[in-house]
């Protein structure tokens, strides 16, 4: 007998790969769209199985109308400007290094969690198309939002950090570089690609059981059976934390299970992206967003009125009994938005 | 009930005494192999865990223990194949794996480099570090961390991986030659890849300075 350092693959279980949070590109609307989610119950049988074909992921879901291209990273401009595209492009890659003031204290996400390809791809809530949706009024917050103050929301929830003041140089290097990749993008709320596609109702009621199964057999690999992600050997976030006190809050996005399920649908697992059913889809991203994480920065104080002000969708488990927990009383770093610690 | 000092400390020595014997006994294998027929690692892993880039022969210092343990079981039990790792493998009982494994993930590496890649330009770097969205392509990175640095027991390191290493394992992926791993992702990405891609990429990693192994890798 030794000393068992030895890791071993218990795991034996699979995974998953990207990840969580920030949503920029999706509108207000959310959740009061989200209300028909809920009772599609009826269809004649499972009627969509996984079609293994992974390359389907960039039209998984919506239309294939053609996609706005970004312009390519060669092509980023070497002046002024360009420098401080290159610094929104790494804030955006590396969050927890170069805006480390802004994220919460352990969070494992960085904003290419959930904006895969470094804001590019479409169906991962591209910057671009984020980019050309705003200002824009949000339900959320219920007035006309400018984009920066759109990128605050993202840290102050999806971060589980604090909004970057207006005009901060963090705030102003993620602009320019949303900026730069939607050059020649038309002005349009409505572009194809923004945010996560809409996953067609469920053939049955999401099913949190059945959620779990799937995220053992699929997504536990990289995210691990604790939801807590992976980081990389040198310490520094790689698969990002589903839920528990490293991962996004309860404000944010993610945690409306229509958007998660879209994410997921199309990406997930990485590489796979467009292989999980409709079906499965949905049970998982219920799975997920059942889960205790940092408490809502505008709690009320209590959870029932929290929940009433600001989660109230059949899309949002905040406030709910889940085998027989309550969810939503935040976990133990909850509020803790904080400072740079090095992973 | 407080625990008594003195057993602590008995306690901590006889651990690092046998942790001592573990590490000891992956050294002797790898110098000298065992008595039931398995060959020194040294004379192609090299006598720092280094490999024989030019051979491809994989560097193993500094991999996750987990990682290199899961292969040598993997070689031991046929699910992964390999004309000499196949019976090297099968002449070490498990416990010699682990040690084995557990002494070369020790083994640090030349240099450490955490700094991310400023975007050289190469096919390589783009593959590797942005991949390819429009066939669903994601990049090295995202699952084998920035700077290659591996993720996990499941992910490895390739930064200062033995590019002909590289390449052939992404090409017995893509002939099923190799089985495809967890979740089947390794297929579906070397399929996606053409050989001049298999190339650059495998020269971006092999040119990356190999990181030491960390204590800090447990999120």
């Amino acid at each position: 007998m030794k000393v068992q350092a030895s890791v071993g693959l218990t795991v034996g279980i699979i995974a998953i790969a990207a990840g969580v949070i920030v949503v920029v590109a999706q509108n207000g609307s959310d959740t009061a769209v989200a209300e028909k989610a809920e009772k599609p119950a009826l269809k004649a049988g499972p009627k969509s199985n996984a079609s293994p074909s992974p390359a389907a992921s960039a039209t998984a879901g919506a239309k294939p109308a053609a996609l706005f291209q970004p312009p390519s990273e060669q092509d980023m401009p070497k002046d002024e400007f360009g420098q401080t595209v290159k610094m929104g492009k790494d804030i955006f890659e590396h969050t927890e290094r170069y805006a480390s003031q802004y994220v919460g204290n352990n969070t494992n996400l960085r904003c290419s969690s959930c904006h895969l390809d470094a804001g590019r791809l479409a169906h991962s809530a591209p910057l671009w198309a984020a980019y050309v949706s705003y200002p824009a009024y949000r339900s959320k917050n219920k007035h006309v939002n400018t984009f920066p103050e759109r990128l605050q929301g993202c840290f102050k929830y999806s971060m589980n950090g604090k909004a970057p003041p207006l005009g901060d140089p963090v705030l102003v290097a993620l602009e320019s570089y949303a900026y730069w990749l939607a050059s020649g993008a038309p002005i349009d709320s409505k572009i194809p690609g923004r945010g996560y596609p809409k996953v067609p109702d469920p053939p049955l009621p999401r099913d949190y059981a059945r959620g779990q199964l799937v995220f053992e057999q699929h997504c536990a690999l990289c995210h691990g059976a604790d939801g807590a992600g992976q980081l990389d050997a040198n310490g520094r976030p790689n698969f990002p934390a589903l839920w528990g006190a490293k991962s996004f809050n309860w404000g944010a996005g993610m945690g409306s299970i229509k958007n998660a399920a879209g994410f997921i649908k199309a990406n997930m697992p990485l590489g796979l992206g467009g292989t999980l059913s409709d079906q499965q889809a949905w049970d998982v991203a219920m799975f997920v967003d059942s889960h205790e994480r940092p408490q809502d920065p505008r709690f009320k104080g209590a959870i029932a009125a929290t929940r009433a002000q600001y989660h109230d969708s059949p899309e949002d488990m905040y406030g709910l009994m889940v085998n027989g927990q309550l969810l939503g009383k935040g976990t133990p770093s909850a509020n803790n938005a904080n400072h740079g610690e090095k992973p | 009930m407080r625990p008594n000092p003195a057993i602590v400390s008995l306690t901590s020595l006889a651990l690092t005494a046998m942790i001592n014997v573990a590490l000891a006994d992956g050294l002797t294998i790898t110098l000298h192999g065992n008595d039931r027929g398995a060959p020194a690692c040294v004379t192609c892993h090299g006598a720092q865990g280094e490999g024989i880039p030019a051979n491809g022969f994989p560097r193993l210092a500094g991999l996750n223990a987990g990682y290199l343990q899961t292969q040598l079981d993997a070689f031991a039990n046929g699910q992964r194949i390999n004309a000499m790792m196949t019976p090297v493998a099968q002449t070490l009982d498990g416990d010699e794996r682990e040690a084995v494994a557990r002494y070369y993930a020790g083994l640090s590496s030349s240099a450490t480099m955490t700094e991310p890649v400023s975007e050289t330009n190469s096919a390589g770097a783009r593959l590797a570090n942005q991949g390819r969205g429009s066939q669903g392509l994601p990049a090295c990175t995202q699952c084998h961390g920035a700077m290659g640095a591996g993720v996990g027991a499941i992910f490895p390191a390739l930064a200062g991986q033995s590019s002909l290493y590289v390449e052939n394992q992404l090409h017995a992926w893509q002939q099923g030659t190799r089985a495809p791993g967890p979740l089947g992702l390794m297929k579906v990405v070397a399929s996606k890849l053409a050989a001049a891609d298999i190339q650059a990429v495998a020269a971006y990693f092999s040119a990356l300075p190999a990181s030491a192994p960390s204590r800090r890798s447990k999120p």
